[in-house]
């Protein structure tokens, strides 16, 4: 038992009765003197300026190198890079990217097969999920069945111990604060999807745990629910001083949740940074086919003379960001909503296509075509009605194109307006 | 899901390897040792290497026994699993009338096995059992207790009667497991009930019907209680299955070292079968779902 | 191919329905073309899915009647009504290729061989499962399996509808483009009737003609996505619809427009506008695209507070507060969001006005 407490250190934090433990001690969560509810802002920032690890400062979580190879196949290959102390971090990424994996490796339920697990300069990768001070929320809705609510959100507490009155008013606090305050005395299996789930992430919120691990934990819900939570979720966690890990596969939910993303694809990281910038400047054609809804559209292009061809009619100069392009074969992408059919500003080029298909969205159309071998999803304000097979004409600004390598990683050579995020090495 | 990497995880086993060691691996040891050795008395024991072996395998009654044993199993294999099967396709899948089923089929596993005996040795007897007097009642000569045939229809009888409830109940479980959307599925597709036992219902079932078909057979094949009770073994030898011929060598007239060869030879024989249908039955159903 | 009608379809799950909130469904007539692409669109148990299944036939309505091309099909079983559907998880037949589950449907009808190969080479070719047509059809991806599901509708030519019961779900963001994609050629091309059924607004209002808004049962508004976009009939269909919803705010008649709090909005004359006198929970509402975010006092324009603005890649979402009322406002990439002078305007045509959560007419 003294060896556990000297390797997480955090027993005594949750706990919420002894004395600060050393340099080891990472959670103030429960200890005397210091409010749970109502952290101000500069509380928060007070604490996250302070050198991690120290009393209080919410813990920054590195993984240092760390791969993952289970039964013969590769689920994550040497990947280092560091979560954002007390921050939000989305892991974004398909299906089978290996965003559980590295949800499943933060928690303490798998150990790496290489490289090492920091939380703060000491080494947590032998430590079990049980002395992490971790909470976790799922995809399925995951609650005790025979217990009510109240119970279901207290079942953390109880197992630490704390006295009655403790729990009374942290289960009501989280449940007030997940609005599902008024439902505390049901069983869950007499509540909606929504509201199992709210209960999960209630049930991880009391438990103040300094790495908060959510994976995918919207998208069972319904489309307009998922609107509502997503909100509310990140009002929570912006309340919180818990370093927050939400795996999703949806570009919109990384963007409206903000924060940090690593993006990951096929067991690889492809990239860290803020979200809106990694977005702007995705480093390269993998990541911009990942973090694009409706996907990027890539069409392979030459450049020659100070000028880029693309298929048969697309055709500009090069200026701005792309004066630098040296001759050769490129990859250009452009986001559907840089597509438009109609002229505007006059520095567009042009391009004609027929059309597959239009899908109009109220607000919107989408209109599909295929150009050069390649098929072009253009997003369109308002409502048009087009014929399939009908011949359009689109319209690209050339200074809204992202230009990445045409062969390899098809690595970002240059991004609208010039701005790049910090783009790592593989 | 959840299952953690944790080493620790063999400290918890060793309780039950320890366990293991002293039920099973022991006695199968002093078993290995009785096999090889002629012994008269204690202190009086002389090595005879593979001559118990030798002997068994030549013995002409084993032999028999044997065949019986065989035989008896893949009958009740090809009774109980259809049968089985069947009942679980028949019973009702919601109200109330799922659970009275659940209970009447559970009924015959909660009777002790020699329990099993004695009711099917008086209710089969042709003097005063029900089942006896009413068969020859129907001008049918039937006395299991004379009869050799009659010996045979009735323990393979009282075995379906006695298992093919865990049969059913297993199917039931496996069935109940598949999700509504295929039936509709299938619906829609337009097939016939015969198509929807093949291609949906039998291909979901295959791992409950592993279970069932290993965990018949190996009870099965190791059959004592029930045809002891009701028959003896008899009339001659007529339902002396393997493990009651083994009780007669060991106990019976005490050749402790036969006795042990034909215990291994034995426990191969099930592990030898055992092994056949797994591989069989997992390899038939290349396409199932994993 | 038929011309689907409910006449006064109503269904309870209650053996004996009494109250109105017995009914998992209420009495509705709804009428849809063949050959129409038609979503139902509404939150989880809102009727959704029992519609759909009383059109399949798994469910027999409790009242009402409902039939294909003027055929009466209410007691039919599923297989006599010839529609197909796929459904949210997958279902294949595990033990079969690609090529024997798309033959199923045909041979369960007991269809010539030659004709089965040539509906299964056509259907596979278009639904570029060509390649996988021998593998065992248990090995392939989730997208794959859905469009096997798919398949097995499509060689049928006598199909009626295919149903497609959120059939998106289990597949990823980037190919359910693609995926719905090839289901909207595939309805170009084969001109089946397609009934999709989901909860993603997204979905619906990009995959069908006509989308029918459902809500506790009961059938809100029946419209294609540009009307149910510009003109909600109702409360519900103006917060479901959108992304974010609509805005509303609560209002009172005042001259010839209304008062949110202290502040007159102009609701414009060119339509006529009866406001009930004093009437009562009446709401403005407005999409988050259609209100104008201005640096500085313009006429028509009133003042109003940014709280916050969310960059959301290809496009804002500005939080402002009007009095009391908080708005989301839709703005394009790049907007320059105005300070502390921002004012509000209310585009006059873009006002809607609701009595109770119907739309005033």
């Amino acid at each position: 038992m003294r060896l556990g407490r000297e390797v997480s250190g955090r027993d005594v934090g949750r706990n919420g009765s002894g004395m600060p433990d050393g340099p080891g001690r990472i959670l103030a969560g429960g200890s005397p003197g210091r409010g749970r509810d109502g952290r101000s802002v500069s509380d928060r920032e007070a604490g996250s300026a302070g050198p991690a690890g120290e009393s209080g400062g919410p813990v920054s979580y590195r993984l240092d190198a760390v791969g993952k190879e289970a039964g013969g196949a590769t689920h994550l290959f040497p990947m280092t890079f560091d979560l954002v102390p007390g921050g939000l971090n989305v892991l974004l990424g398909p299906t089978l990217a290996g965003k559980t994996s590295v949800l499943r490796l933060l928690a303490g339920l798998d150990r790496p097969t290489t490289g090492r697990i920091l939380a703060g300069d000491r080494d947590v990768t032998n430590v079990p999920a049980r002395r992490r001070n971790v909470a976790m929320v799922y995809q399925e809705f995951i609650n005790y069945p025979s217990f009510t609510v109240y119970e279901n959100i207290a079942s953390p507490l109880r197992r630490a111990g704390m006295d009655r009155a403790g729990i009374d008013r942290k289960v009501r606090e989280a449940a007030a604060a997940l609005r599902i305050d008024r439902l505390l005395d049901r069983l869950p299996s007499q509540l909606s999807g929504g509201q199992q789930q709210r209960t999960a992430i209630a049930r991880a919120l009391v438990k103040e745990a300094d790495l908060l691990l959510l994976d995918e934990p919207l998208v069972n819900l319904d489309y307009k629910l998922r609107e509502e939570l997503r909100v509310e979720l990140r009002q929570i966690f912006e309340r919180r001083r818990a370093t927050v890990v939400y795996a999703t596969t949806e570009p919109l939910e990384a963007l409206l949740l903000g924060g940090h993303v690593v993006v990951l694809d096929c067991g690889r990281l492809l990239q860290v940074g803020p979200t809106i910038e990694v977005f702007r400047n995705p480093a390269s054609v993998d990541v911009g086919r990942v973090f694009s809804d409706p996907p990027i559209n890539l069409l392979t292009g030459v450049v020659a003379d100070g000028e880029a061809v693309i298929g048969p009619d697309l055709r500009f100069p090069l200026r701005g960001h792309m004066a630098q392009l040296g001759p050769g074969s490129y990859r250009f992408g452009v986001r559907s909503s840089h597509l438009t059919l109609m002229k505007s500003s006059g520095g567009e080029a042009a391009f004609g296509a027929v059309v597959d298909l239009a899908e109009i969205s109220g607000s919107e159309t989408f209109i599909h075509v295929t150009y050069a071998g390649a098929q072009i999803v253009a997003q369109q304000e308002g409502v048009h009605t087009l014929r399939l097979g009908q011949p359009v004409t689109l319209y690209v600004d050339p200074s809204r194109l992202f230009v990445f390598e045409a062969e390899g990683a098809g690595r970002l050579l240059a991004a609208p307006d010039g701005r790049r995020s910090v783009v790592l090495e593989r | 899901m959840d299952r953690p990497e944790n080493n620790k995880a063999w400290l918890l086993v060793l309780p039950v390897v320890l366990i293991v060691a002293f039920s099973a691996i022991i006695p199968l040891m002093t078993v290995v040792n009785y096999s090889v050795q002629d012994i008269f008395g204690p202190g009086q024991r002389f090595f005879v290497g593979a001559e118990w072996f030798r002997e068994t395998l030549t013995n002409e009654r084993l032999h028999d026994a044997l065949i019986r044993q065989v035989i008896f199993s893949l009958t009740i294999l090809v009774i109980e699993l259809p049968l089985g099967i069947a009942i679980a396709l028949a019973l009702p899948i919601r109200g109330w009338g799922v659970s009275v089923s659940l209970v009447i089929l559970a009924l015959p596993l909660l009777i002790p096995w020699n329990v099993v005996g004695t009711i099917w040795q008086i209710f089969a007897r042709p003097d005063i059992g029900l089942a006896g007097r009413a068969i020859n009642g129907l001008g049918i000569d039937y006395n299991y207790t004379a009869d050799a045939f009659d010996a045979w229809v009735t323990v393979v009888v009282m075995d379906v009667w006695h298992w093919t409830p865990l049969v059913a109940l297993l199917c039931y479980a496996g069935l109940r497991a598949i999700p509504d959307a295929f039936y509709q599925a299938a619906k829609i597709d337009g097939a016939s009930a015969w198509a929807i036992f093949r291609y949906i219902q039998l291909p979901k079932m295959r791992g409950v019907l592993t279970i069932a078909v290993l965990l018949r057979f190996m009870d099965s094949f190791m059959i004592y209680t029930e045809p002891f009770v009701l028959t003896g073994g008899g009339p001659g030898n007529a339902t002396t299955f393997l493990s009651q011929f083994l009780t007669t060598i060991a106990v019976g007239r005490f050749d402790v070292g036969p006795a042990a060869a034909f215990s291994i030879i034995y426990f191969l024989i099930i592990l030898l079968f055992s092994w056949l249908f797994y591989t069989a039955i997992t390899r038939i159903g290349e396409g199932g779902d994993r | 191919m038929a011309r689907i009608t409910l006449h006064r379809v109503a269904h309870s799950y209650r053996a004996n329905p009494g109250e109105p909130s017995d009914f998992a469904l209420h009495p509705m007539d709804q009428s849809w073309e063949d050959g129409g692409a038609y979503a139902l669109l509404g939150p989880s148990g809102c009727g959704k899915t029992t519609l759909l299944n009383v059109i399949s036939g798994l469910v027999t309505p409790t009242q009402g009647r409902i039939a294909f091309d003027g055929r009466d099909v209410t007691a039919l079983p599923t297989r006599e009504r010839n529609i197909a559907q796929v459904f949210q998880f997958p279902v294949v037949y595990d033990t079969m290729t690609v090529a024997d589950n798309l033959a199923f449907p045909l041979r369960n009808r007991g269809i010539d061989a030659g004709t089965i190969r040539a509906r299964v080479a056509e259907v596979a070719e278009m639904l570029d499962l060509t390649a996988d047509l021998h593998r065992p059809a248990h090995r392939l991806d989730a997208d794959a399996k859905q469009k096997i599901s798919l398949g097995r509708g499509l060689v049928r030519s006598d199909v009626s509808a295919i149903l497609l019961d959120e059939p998106l779900t289990v597949i990823d963001p980037h190919l359910k483009w693609l995926l719905r994609r090839k289901l909207k050629e595939i309805h170009e091309r084969f001109r089946r009737t397609l009934i999709y059924v989901t909860h993603d607004q997204n979905e619906a209002l990009t995959f069908a003609q006509q989308i029918v808004v459902m809500y506790e049962g009961e059938v809100l508004q029946v419209g294609t996505p540009r009307e149910l976009f510009e003109n909600p009939k109702h409360l519900f269909v103006g917060y479901f619809i959108g992304s974010p919803g609509m805005n509303f705010l609560p209002c009172r008649p005042e001259g010839d427009g209304v008062a949110v709090g202290d502040v007159r909005i102009g609701i414009g004359n060119g339509g006529v506008r009866r406001l009930p006198e004093g009437a009562q929970d009446l709401k403005l509402g407005i999409r988050p695209e259609f209100l104008e975010l201005v640096d500085g006092p313009t006429p028509g324009a009133v003042p109003a507070a940014v709280r916050a603005v969310e960059d959301l890649g290809n496009f804002q979402i500005a939080d402002v507060v009007l009095g009391t009322h908080a708005l989301k406002v839709k703005l394009p990439e790049g907007f320059p969001v105005p300070g502390s002078r921002a004012h509000l305007r209310f585009p006059p045509d873009r006002i809607k006005l609701y009595l109770g959560n119907r739309l005033l007419a």
